[in-house]
């Protein structure tokens, strides 16, 4: 009955050629092409043998470099099975776009909108993709706008991009 | 019967009425809680049995700003956080005093961060800091008791200057000698 990593893998390849596996001490991460990430999550959410119906949080990486600058990622579990997942897909520092999926989850919504409010990277379809955490006019002196946790954000901030109240 | 009748039976004190009043101000200091973090737990038991605020008269902990005299600051003020703060501290009718309880409301603390105030202090008049993370509750009550020695040594104004309320400044009605 349990849920096997392979299985898993099995699921996930039947409908994305492009999947690779990392695993480590036995958890499993999928990392697939932004063009499949749709159909990689919704299967992995409707097929019987995974019903991953629990999205738990989702998240980027800014790794700095050239290129696919940023990893977004979705933490899954499936409560039938006892089982977790990590899905990982890579975005192109050109283009920050990926499918929203709010549609495979609800949960995906503020979800979706604090990766878009701290890292800027953004979730084609969401119905709402506003700041989440930051002010809507949180930018610098010329007007563009500041995702915190992006490796190039100072960690202190960019001083007066955030007002305080004035003191009497 | 007489007035010196009544003076033998009952007693007398001699006072004014400035003493009288910061006398009563300081006794019932009522603290508006913005217990924004971890600290406003140590804010609790600061008002519950063990700690017993109510001791020095402040155990009617303030929901409403507009019957608050005293603004306890427990907690981790964000940038955000700050317009709220100063909105509820504004709401507050003077005299009034405000407690940077813990390191985070004072300094900002541990969160050297870009969304955390480096101290309410660039936005409130702060008169009192408690360190620590969070502070014991007898730190609080040490900070307390130093606001009412602060009030014990203030003059209260007892009429509002023929001013529109909104006019007065906090400094025109508190004289710190
Ligand atoms: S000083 Fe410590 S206990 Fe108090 S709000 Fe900050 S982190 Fe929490």
């Amino acid at each position: 009955m349990a849920l096997s990593n392979n299985d898993i893998i099995q699921v996930a390849k039947a409908v994305a050629a492009d999947v690779s596996v990392v695993e480590h001490h036995g958890d499993l991460t999928l990392v697939v092409k932004a063009a499949d990430l749709l159909d990689v999550l919704y299967e992995l959410k409707d097929n019987p043998r995974t019903t991953f119906n629990l999205l738990i949080d989702i998240t980027a990486i800014d790794w700095a470099k050239p290129g696919e600058r940023y990893e977004v990622v979705y933490f899954l579990s499936s409560l039938a099975n006892a089982a977790r997942l990590r899905v990982k897909v890579g975005v192109h520092e050109d283009a920050l776009h990926l499918p929203t999926s709010v549609d495979v989850w609800e949960a995906a919504n503020w979800y979706e909108r604090e990766t878009y409010d701290m890292y800027g990277i953004i979730f084609d379809g969401h119905p709402d993709l506003r700041r989440f955490y930051m002010p809507e006019d949180f930018m610098d002196e010329h007007g563009t706008p500041l995702y915190p946790l992006r490796k190039d954000f100072p960690l202190m901030g960019i001083p007066g991009s955030l007002p305080l109240p004035p003191k009497d | 019967m007489g007035l010196n009748d009544q003076i033998t039976r009952d007693g007398f004190v001699t006072t004014t009425v400035e003493s009288l009043i910061t006398w009563a101000q300081k006794n019932s200091l009522w603290p508006m809680p913005m217990g924004i973090s971890c600290c406003a737990i140590e804010m609790m038991a600061f008002g519950g049995p063990r700690a017993d605020s109510s001791r020095f008269g402040s155990e009617r902990f303030s929901f409403s700003p507009r019957q608050a005299d005293l603004m306890i600051v427990a907690g981790t003020v964000t940038y955000k956080m700050s317009w709220v703060v100063k909105k509820i501290w504004d709401q507050m009718p003077d005299p009034k005093w405000c407690i940077a309880m813990g390191v985070c409301t004072s300094t900002g603390g541990m969160f050297r961060s870009y969304p955390v105030v480096q101290g309410i202090d660039l936005f409130l008049p702060v008169d009192a800091y408690v360190s620590g993370c969070p502070p014991r509750p007898e730190a609080l009550i040490k900070a307390l008791m130093y606001i009412q020695e602060k009030v014990a040594e203030s003059k209260p104004q007892l009429i509002n200057l023929g001013k529109d309320s909104g006019d007065i400044r906090r400094s025109d009605l508190i004289v710190t000698p």
